[in-house]
């Protein structure tokens, strides 16, 4: 039941990052097209539910995501098992998500 | 050896049982690809090598002839083949019907779309040929393999079964079809043109179905790893 559980969750997390990472991409080719500057990023950003629900939906995903692949990996390559290999990943997830909702919340949070 | 037209890979085997080494094993059976039991690694790639001609398949006027990958050596190149079948066992790979001989046949439309779908998957010979050829057997012994998969999904869509649920669970488990990563060396390399990654991943497909319904049992009780509980 935990592999169906997982394949659910990766296949769930790799559909909410395709679009966002297509609206990631807009945003990088207008921001570079248009010559804005950090300031004027910060000045868009900050406040904004907008960017802050986007991108901190993002990390979710992409916390979720990068963490089932990574224990498929430790598993097969290094035959992990066991509360070990769920440690691992647990460990792995919290580590993404706290990284990326810091940086999230630092071009957001005021 | 002597080259003569035609030459298949298990005549070169044979000629050289016959010729250099007497004591030489490997296995065989009917010589025409219906029986599938003289599948060995030629120059790197699985085959059955009574259907392989030598001419096709040398390089550099040379050959390797190794054993099967991903199964225990017996001799020189024959495999044990018991933990091949024992998965198609774990994984329910055989039919379960609910009538009995009082009751009248099934009738089936062979043009059933879920018909079509068994059909489809159901021409294995057991020849071991995609699990030799399967790198998640290789990192995980306990996967039960394209073959034993492939003939869960033959059954599931086989309307007079009966055991659906209960092999549904199985190929659920942590050594069921979530392993599969659909590189397709299976149905690259099948000599019967099956596609067991695609039947792995209508077993994928109908195992997310069931467990959004609430449909899905225990887990699987045949091979389970030691984190199935983690």
């Amino acid at each position: 039941m935990l592999e169906v559980r997982l394949y659910l969750a990766q296949r769930a997390s790799a559909a909410i990052m395709a679009p966002l990472v297509l609206i990631h991409l807009g945003v990088m080719i207008y921001t570079i097209q248009g010559g804005v500057d950090a300031a004027e990023i910060l000045e868009r950003t900050r406040g904004s539910f907008f960017w802050g629900a986007n991108y901190g939906l993002f990390v979710i995903a992409v916390s979720v995501h990068a963490a089932i692949g990574l224990r498929n990996i430790l598993r097969e390559w290094l035959s992990l098992r066991g509360i070990g290999l769920a440690i691992i990943s647990w460990i792995f997830f919290a580590g993404l998500l706290m990284a990326g909702l810091r940086a999230v919340a630092a071009v957001v949070i005021a | 050896m002597p080259q003569q037209s035609s030459q298949t890979i298990l005549d070169v085997v044979t000629w050289i049982q016959r010729h250099l080494d007497a004591g030489l094993s490997y296995r065989f059976a009917c010589r025409v690809g219906m029986c599938g039991s003289c599948a060995m690694m030629v120059n790197g790639i699985p085959r059955w090598t009574c259907r392989t001609h030598v001419n096709k398949v040398m390089r550099d006027n040379s050959l390797t002839i190794e054993p099967l990958r991903n199964l225990p050596l017996i001799k020189d190149l024959a495999c044990d083949m018991s933990e091949f079948f024992e998965k198609w066992t774990d994984s329910k790979g055989y039919f379960q019907g609910s009538t009995t001989r009082h009751d009248p046949v099934s009738t089936l439309s062979p043009n059933s779309p879920q018909r079509r779908v068994a059909d489809a998957a159901t021409e294995c010979i057991n020849c071991a040929i995609c699990y030799a050829s399967c790198d998640v057997v290789n990192w995980n012994r306990d996967y039960l393999g394209p073959a034993a998969l492939n003939r869960a999904w033959s059954l599931q869509n086989d309307e007079r079964d009966s055991a659906s649920a209960e092999r549904l669970s199985v190929v659920a488990g942590d050594a069921g079809c979530h392993q599969c990563h659909s590189q397709q060396g299976c149905a690259t390399y099948c000599p019967n043109e099956l596609n067991p990654t695609a039947s792995i991943a209508g077993l994928k497909r109908m195992v997310a179905k069931a467990y959004v319904r609430g449909e899905l049992g225990a887990g699987g009780k045949g091979r389970q790893g030691p984190e199935s509980d983690a």
